[in-house]
């Protein structure tokens, strides 16, 4: 066991970067305040993706007071599957995923069944606000459920996977493939118990995984290796990832895309906060490459420019 | 750019805190530390009163000194009022009087009390004429049965008065002391009767009431006694079965069973009363040196406040020190906790209750709390009536665990309507939502987090070296304000990330 400030200094050489770092140098920093709500409110964020014309999951209704929420049925009637989220929600909470019907019930991404007057109560609890960001008042959206590429289904369990990528100043720094498994209830939240795997920005091909703090190599779940898969449509990822940067004027955020079986990929939300989490993924500090962005920072200007940096750049980790 | 005006602002505000108390403390020679032994204290009565329009008059008791406690000043504020000093029935009296008064009146009072070591022998004094008291039919057979009864069990005027005493205090509801007291009759009540049926058999006795001076009471009480004189000398007899003498420090106030205070020309009397230690060393040491600056820099501080307002400063001024540790435990450490500011909350509270039990109540009122919400879960009400309902529960479950611990005979419990209820309700609606969304685990860890916070932020707020030094010293918290400043711009790991990250230190 090393002493506490042998570790801060280790951290601290291979540039791992805290939450306060990340708050004080970062997010106070390059994030305007102002533009926040594009990203904190997931309907806002769908409006300016499509409108700069990037994919997204299609919206299939909103619920935004009470009184709506009859008209659910009929909103819902005409899809056997759908997702159900806040608009303000974070870290993943407040979020039903409907995979099927089974006579009156929906069938959940972790196989349990909701019968229609839960799934109101669950909408009217979203819109009351207890799952946004500073409890006010939120608004549900209904949305397509997302049939995940299959190079995925030998290790997902339930659930999306999805992949993170944190861009900052329009150049993606570090990413990551979020894997759903049986412990986070097919969520793809690392703090829930979804296992993250680091991605070599050159190639798309995963690295190490973790899961729970540990290095693993197999899918907990399904017993199949993690390591080494290639993610498709990876250059089309890095430039959806790069255009955050025009798209939301936020200097720094993290990007979270699905890949869709049909459609490619789709973006699924924007952190302006994203977690520190994926430097554990990775096995690598996000400092030092922050700071590489930093220095070369004026002659990162188009999009293709900055894909090719990072591409350049940051190869794999340690 | 605004790192160089940070640390400037820093460096400004922590150089003129520590100037202004380098100075009272190097040339107004204030006290570093609180006085060990408090010997000086200050009471204060504030009265009020509706005035009709006409002449009015308060005529106030005044206390004495007796015992170790020696009166060493005392003053009248009471603007437009004429003031005589008299003594009727008894008592040392204050009349306050006035040709026209119209509306709400205040009065104070303010006495000054040392406590010494040789207490001034009062108790030869001569026994005054005390009537003798009237009872008519039953009530005199009923007085008669119960001295006859405590006579026979006793030796001496005094084991007499004791077992009256103990006799009418434990009356049933049907036997012969209901018959004088009355339903669940109040203490001073008990005392009255008591003192009644001494004088019947012969031995003089009076009610009195005083105050017993602790460091700090805002909304301090009277407390009444019973006093007899032995045949040759008075004695006091305290309505307690454990310690039946006089507690520590209990100022001689009056006697009879008038009250405090009584006005004619005015409607709805009433009194605040206020102890605090006295600090009247700090204007001393500024006259002493007799420098009207510094006069005027100890009258225009703290101490120029009226008592009952320099206590709530005392409470106030210690917050912004639990603020300080809660915002390293949060930033520096990386202690998880429900709501930024919640465990100060709880730590004030704790202020109220001590420490275990403010723990105790809190575990239970958020453990009940948490299984109506969840119960409450499945009639899947709306958010705002939810919260609603919980703060109901909460404060219903307040009002319990109060009556309970009264009837237990634990006084701290009376002092849990303190608890910051909606606060409270809020926490367990948070709790409740991580429990179903991260798992019990994440949510009991984020509750002990915040009872800990709470807890530490108590310990530190408790200090009498803390209180002292933000009360007596409050520039000092712009030293505490240029530190959180200088917190704001902290952007090293915080101790829990250590841990987070220390595969990533391999």
């Amino acid at each position: 066991m090393k002493g506490l400030l042998a570790v801060a200094r280790t951290l601290h050489e291979r540039g791992v970067m805290g939450i306060n770092e990340r708050n004080a140098e970062f997010n106070l920093i390059y994030n305007e305040r102002a533009r926040y709500p594009l990203v904190d409110d997931k309907l806002l964020t769908k409006e300016i993706a499509i409108q700069a014309g990037a994919a997204v999951p299609r919206l299939y209704g909103v619920i935004e007071i009470q009184h709506q929420v009859q008209k659910l049925a009929a909103m819902l009637a005409e899809h056997t599957d759908f997702v159900v989220k806040p608009a303000r929600g974070s870290q993943g909470d407040g979020i039903v995923v409907v995979v099927g019907r089974s006579k009156n019930s929906y069938r959940l991404a972790d196989g349990v069944l909701m019968d229609h007057p839960q799934l109101e109560f669950h909408v009217s609890n979203i819109l009351s606000g207890i799952f946004s960001l500073g409890g006010q008042t939120d608004r549900a959206m209904v949305e397509y459920r997302v049939i995940f590429d299959p190079v995925f289904e030998r290790i997902t369990y339930r659930g999306v996977p999805d992949i993170r990528i944190i861009v900052f100043l329009g150049v993606p720094v570090m990413a990551m493939v979020r894997l759903p498994t049986r412990a986070a209830k097919g969520k793809a939240n690392l703090h829930q118990g979804a296992i993250g795997s680091g991605v070599n920005i050159a190639t798309g091909r995963t690295l190490t995984a973790v899961w729970r703090n540990q290095i693993v190599s197999e899918h907990p779940d399904t017993g199949n290796p993690v390591q080494d898969v290639q993610i498709p449509h990876w250059g089309r990822l890095l430039e959806i990832a790069a255009n955050s940067f025009e798209l939301t004027g936020l200097g720094y955020l993290g990007i979270d895309i699905v890949l869709d079986r049909d459609l490619g990929p789709l973006i699924l939300e924007l952190n302006a906060r994203p977690g520190l989490n994926i430097q554990i993924a990775n096995r690598a500090g996000l400092r030092s490459r922050l700071d590489a962005v930093l220095e070369h920072r004026a002659r990162l200007v188009s999009v293709a420019e900055r894909v090719a940096f990072a591409r350049e750049r940051f190869v794999a980790a340690g | 750019m605004s790192r160089r005006h940070l640390y400037l602002l820093s460096g400004v505000l922590a150089v003129l805190g520590l100037a202004v108390f380098l100075y009272k403390v190097l040339v107004l020679e204030f006290p570093l530390r609180p006085e060990e032994k408090t010997q000086t204290w200050r009471v204060e009565v504030r009265m009020q009163f509706e005035a009709k329009g006409g002449p009015a008059k308060l005529q106030l008791n005044l206390p004495r000194s007796a015992n170790n406690l020696v009166i060493i000043d005392q003053n009248f504020v009471s603007p437009g009022y004429g003031l005589t000093m008299g003594a009727g029935r008894g008592n040392q009296t204050a009349v306050f009087a006035i040709r026209e008064a119209q509306g709400r009146q205040t009065v104070y009072y303010r006495v000054l009390v040392n406590a010494v070591r040789f207490p001034d022998d009062w108790s030869r004094e001569p026994v005054p004429n005390l009537p003798l008291p009237r009872f008519e039919g039953a009530e005199q057979v009923a007085a008669d049965a119960l001295v006859r009864a405590a006579r026979a069990q006793s030796a001496d005027p005094e084991t007499f008065a004791a077992i009256l005493l103990r006799r009418l205090k434990n009356s049933a509801s049907d036997d012969e002391a209901a018959l004088l007291l009355g339903q669940q009759p109040p203490i001073a009540k008990v005392i009255n009767v008591a003192s009644d049926l001494l004088r019947i058999a012969g031995t003089p006795a009076r009610p009195v009431h005083g105050l017993t001076l602790e460091p700090e009471r805002r909304g301090a009480h009277f407390v009444t006694w019973l006093e007899l004189h032995n045949g040759t000398r008075w004695v006091s007899l305290f309505p307690s079965e454990k310690r039946p003498v006089l507690p520590q420090n209990t100022l001689r106030w009056w006697n009879g069973r008038l009250p405090l205070a009584e006005i004619t020309g005015g409607t709805g009397l009433s009194h605040t009363v206020a102890v605090s230690r006295s600090y009247e060393y700090a204007l001393d040491s500024a006259l002493k040196h007799g420098r009207k600056l510094e006069q005027k820099l100890v009258e225009y501080s703290l101490f120029g406040l009226p008592v009952q307002t320099q206590s709530v400063y005392r409470s106030l001024l210690v917050i912004p020190v639990g603020i300080f540790l809660l915002v390293i435990l949060r930033n520096v450490i990386g202690v998880k906790t429900f709501g930024t500011f919640m465990p100060v909350l709880i730590a004030i509270a704790f202020r109220q209750t001590e420490l275990f039990w403010g723990i105790l109540f809190f575990a239970v009122v958020i453990g009940i709390g948490l299984s109506v919400r969840f119960y409450m879960e499945q009639l899947k009400l709306l958010l705002v009536p939810r919260l609603a309902a919980v703060v109901v529960v909460v404060i219903l479950t307040l009002a319990a665990l109060s009556i309970l611990s009264q009837k237990l005979g634990f006084e701290r419990g009376l002092s849990i309507g303190l608890f910051p209820i909606i606060i409270l309700a809020m926490t367990i609606e948070r709790m409740s939502i991580v429990w179903e969304e991260r798992g019990a685990l994440e949510s009991l860890q984020q509750a002990l987090g915040s009872l800990v916070v709470g807890a530490l932020c108590y310990a530190l707020m408790k200090l009498a070296l803390v209180e002292h030094l933000a009360f007596v010293f409050p520039e000092l918290l712009l030293v505490l304000l240029a530190l959180i400043l200088l917190l704001g711009r902290y952007s090293g790991y915080r101790l829990t990330e250590l841990r987070r990250f220390r595969e990533l230190a391999r």
